[in-house]
């Protein structure tokens, strides 16, 4: 019986809803940027990019964790290196054989989920030394965390960019007949840096112990 | 030769790693503080790219590409293995890291006590891999373009890493909003600086 309250404790639920806001993996804890940015153009990619990073964040947090106690410290890198390079094989034959499209827009992005910062962050910081069952909500709450902030991006960038969402315009047709224009500058990769700054903006401004005191 | 000039240029400032692709970011915002390290990890970096495309630049050509295999013998015509790049790719990465890692540790230990506990850190920089997956997507003629696109993401790279150091540096004498301090204005200027690469773009060489 109490197997189902130990499985959802407080600490646990913590872990797993932790990373969405106070501990997010990109605005507060600055991992993962990498590909973070470049596939938010649209919000397809970046949703898919999201589960993909979560999935790949969850189970190798668990084969890590369940296998720490054997793995050599001196050669522990190599060891994770090996196991997220195995996990983002099946993620990417199972894009390409599912989705696509959004496979070929992902481009390079899917496999350089294996040095993607947050996967190998939480590995180092938490699966190495906590059990399985931890291990497994941590990788699914940072990984939610950072779809969150890649939908956010997707969401405007797509919004103000293409006039459309999830690729089905919104912005009806009477408004360019008025003369609204796309604003074309949002789709160009700069726009994704500025936005996740005001993100961080915003989200400091609500949640004033993460200012940084320099 | 021109070809391969061309190529070196583009990938310096029209493709630039950080400013195009975003790649490396994680390293880049965390060690941007002082322009005298970043130019250590910078120089790292460039080094270990120029190494590590050519390298797999030849592993993909004669090992995973479909029909690769093809010097074994004619039955390996049809056989595909690029689905095995990603853990090959990275496999010679850390294993390139480390043997540079214990040369410049034998030839210059002044350079390796510079640069640190950064040597080992670049197996996982994104930038390193996204190089060499960049070299594969693009499909160069040659090992010489593969080599040039690699020096020149490099030299790209540390161009980034030092520009906005110097800019944080003086950041620092600044009266920033508090909210924004730290990581918030740095990706807004590195949106800025983003902007300012993109007039590179028309560039036809």
């Amino acid at each position: 019986m109490s197997k189902g309250n130990s499985l959802f404790s407080p600490a646990n639920k913590k872990l797993l809803f932790g990373p969405i806001n106070m501990n997010n993996p990109i605005t507060v804890q600055v991992l993962g940027i990498c590909s973070a940015l470049a596939v938010t153009a649209q919000l397809k990619p970046a949703f898919v990019m999201g589960i993909s990073v979560t999935v790949v964040t969850a189970f190798s947090n668990l084969i890590i964790s369940l296998l720490r106690n054997t793995i050599p410290p001196r050669i522990r890198i190599i060891v994770q290196l090996v196991v997220i390079a195995f996990l983002v094989i099946i993620v990417d034959q199972f894009l390409k054989a599912y989705v696509y499209d959004v496979s070929k827009q992902l481009s390079v992005f899917v496999g350089l989920i294996i040095t993607n910062c947050i996967v190998m962050g939480r590995l180092e910081a938490f699966a190495m030394s906590s059990k399985p069952w931890p291990s497994f909500l941590d990788g699914i709450g940072n990984g939610l965390g950072y779809s969150l902030i890649l939908i956010i991006v997707g969401f405007f960038r797509e919004l103000l960019g293409s006039g459309s969402i999830w690729g089905y315009k919104v912005v009806p047709q009477a408004f360019y007949d008025f003369g609204y224009q796309d604003n074309g500058f949002m789709i160009l990769p700069p726009m994704a840096l500025i936005l996740v700054g005001v993100i961080i903006w915003v989200q400091r401004s609500y949640s004033k112990e993460l200012i940084e005191e320099e | 030769m021109e070809n391969i000039i061309s190529i070196f240029v583009r990938s310096i400032f029209v493709d630039n790693m950080i400013f195009a692709f975003f790649l490396g970011m994680c390293s880049y915002l965390a060690v941007s503080k002082t322009v005298k390290v970043s130019m250590g990890l910078g120089i790292a970096v460039a080094f270990v790219l120029t190494i590590t495309v050519p390298i797999n630049y030849l592993l993909e050509e004669f090992l995973l590409k479909e029909g690769a295999l093809v010097w074994l013998g004619e039955e390996y015509a049809n056989t595909d293995l690029s689905f095995l790049s990603f853990i090959m790719f990275i496999a010679v990465i850390a294993s390139m890291v480390q043997l540079v890692e214990m040369v410049v540790e034998k030839f210059s230990p002044a350079l390796y006590n510079s640069l640190g506990i950064f040597l080992p850190l670049i197996a996982v920089n994104c930038a390193i891999l996204g190089g060499s997956l960049f070299m594969q997507e693009r499909d160069y003629a040659n090992i010489a373009e593969a080599t040039a696109f690699g020096l020149g993401s490099g030299i790209g790279w540390l161009l980034a890493i030092v520009a906005i150091a110097a800019i944080r540096e003086k950041l620092k004498y600044s009266n920033i909003p508090a909210p924004l301090r730290g990581i918030g204005i740095t990706f807004i200027i590195t949106g800025l600086m983003a902007i300012a690469f993109m007039s590179f773009l028309g560039i036809k060489l």
